[in-house]
């Protein structure tokens, strides 16, 4: 493997990686102009949802460019540490930071107004669905792992852009889905659906990294995939907890003193 | 009502509330002992085995899955339960050691013998192993059963309380 080291210049030429940076630095740039803005007009905007950006877009970053994704071209435990980061951790935290809340309160009524509009087609309804979040999250993930797919990924740069694309992407949708927010969602389950949602996700999750343990993708050395799938279940399962957590807490540490009466 | 005090942890009367938070905390206390020591610390237990099943695979996933939904989801009822001074011990300790027993004995009889998922140990005569494992879960199930209809009794028999589920 290692006269493989002159590949990944090659699977992911530098022009990839210079996309990356500036994608991830206009997100940043962009969020912390939305939130001067509000400021400016005596909004305030909290500084976690701030550092919960941050943290996602570096998070992003650092899967997408740098010595883990060079790494990652060769070494399938990188590749899964990328995974975690780009479709699990990311994620959650640019949910948590709200982007669609500030981007709605900065700007101007009618794209502000465009924007909600969009949010409450049904095209949208439909894509946050939890259950169908989780079936392109995860979904992809299968199609990824137990298909040629991701050997494929080091010799296609099209197919490797696509799917560095679409990890991140499901991966924000699925957290925002599940979550119900905090951005709107007025398409929201209720929170039994959700959580089952979310813990089919799991499950599905689980069960992928063991056949990954298994059964190595093809091209995939057996003691690189054993380490692999290991970090991709025990490495998933702190993100998998504050979502659960996330989930429950409004559902179950409400005060329900008046029973519900409507019992439909 | 269709809906049954399991569907939704979060409502129904305050003994099936302790009774689903522990029910939901012993499966999930069970599964974090089984991960803890048995996986990680005493590495008695193998991430995946050869002679793993299919359906075996699926019921392990879906059933770590459910584990830790059901600790978060117990641990967020029982602060509820406190912040509402309606924790009562004695109810939860009934659902706790149902659930727990009922893991165990599924873990160690279904998940372990029929299906194959992983054994307790390795290389060993697994009998005292699979004895050790078992009659524990079984005497928790028992006592937790036992505990869940004299407790249901009592809250039948004292006024306004409301009827135990089954």
């Amino acid at each position: 493997m290692d006269h493989h080291g002159h590949e990944p210049a090659l699977a992911l030429p530098s022009p990839g990686e210079w996309a990356v940076l500036v994608l991830v630095c206009t997100a940043l740039v962009a969020y912390a102009a939305a939130v001067l803005l509000l400021r400016r007009r005596g909004v305030s905007w909290p500084w976690g949802r701030v550092l919960a950006w941050a943290a996602g877009c570096a998070c992003v970053g650092v899967a997408l460019a740098g010595p883990l994704a060079e790494r990652a071209h060769h070494d399938f435990v990188a590749h899964m540490a990328g995974h975690v980061l780009l479709g699990m951790l990311g994620p959650l935290l640019l949910v948590l930071a709200a982007p669609v809340t500030l981007a709605l309160r900065s700007m101007p009524v009618g794209g502000a107004r465009t924007l909600a509009r969009f949010l409450g087609s049904a095209p949208v309804a439909f894509l946050t669905n939890p259950f169908v979040a989780g079936l392109l999250d995860i979904g992809g993930l299968w199609v990824l792992y137990r298909t040629g797919l991701y050997a494929a990924t080091h010799t296609e740069p099209v197919l490797y852009a696509l799917v560095h694309l679409h990890v991140p992407a499901a991966g924000y949708l699925f957290a925002f889905a599940v979550l119900g927010g905090p951005d709107p969602a007025p398409h929201r389950l209720s929170p039994p659906w959700r959580a089952g949602a979310l813990v089919a996700a799991i499950a599905a999750h689980n069960i992928l990294a063991k056949t990954v343990y298994a059964a190595p993708p093809p091209g995939v050395p057996l003691d690189q995939a054993h380490a692999g799938a290991q970090l991709m279940y025990y490495g998933g399962a702190p993100v998998e907890i504050a979502l659960l957590f996330l989930v429950c807490r409004p559902w179950l540490l409400s005060r329900p003193r008046r029973s519900r009466a409507v019992g439909v | 009502m269709a809906t049954p005090v399991h569907g939704r942890p979060g409502r129904g009367t305050l003994r099936g509330r302790n009774l689903t938070a522990g029910v939901l905390l012993g499966v999930g206390t069970v599964a974090f002992v089984d991960e803890v020591i048995f996986h990680q610390i005493l590495h008695w237990h193998h991430f995946y085995d050869l002679s793993t099943t299919d359906v075996g695979l699926v019921s392990d996933g879906i059933l770590h899955a459910f584990s830790w939904f059901a600790t978060v989801a117990a641990l967020l009822m029982v602060a509820s339960l406190h912040r509402e001074h309606a924790f009562r011990g004695v109810d939860f300790a009934a659902g706790w050691l149902t659930g727990g027993g009922f893991f165990q004995l599924y873990d160690g009889l279904v998940q372990h013998k029929l299906m194959g998922i992983h054994q307790v140990r390795y290389g060993v005569d697994l009998l005292p192993y699979d004895l050790a494992w078992n009659i524990p879960g079984g005497i928790l199930l028992i006592a937790g059963i036992v505990l869940w209809v004299l407790t249901g009794r009592r809250a039948r028999g004292a006024p306004g309380a409301a009827p135990a589920e089954a």
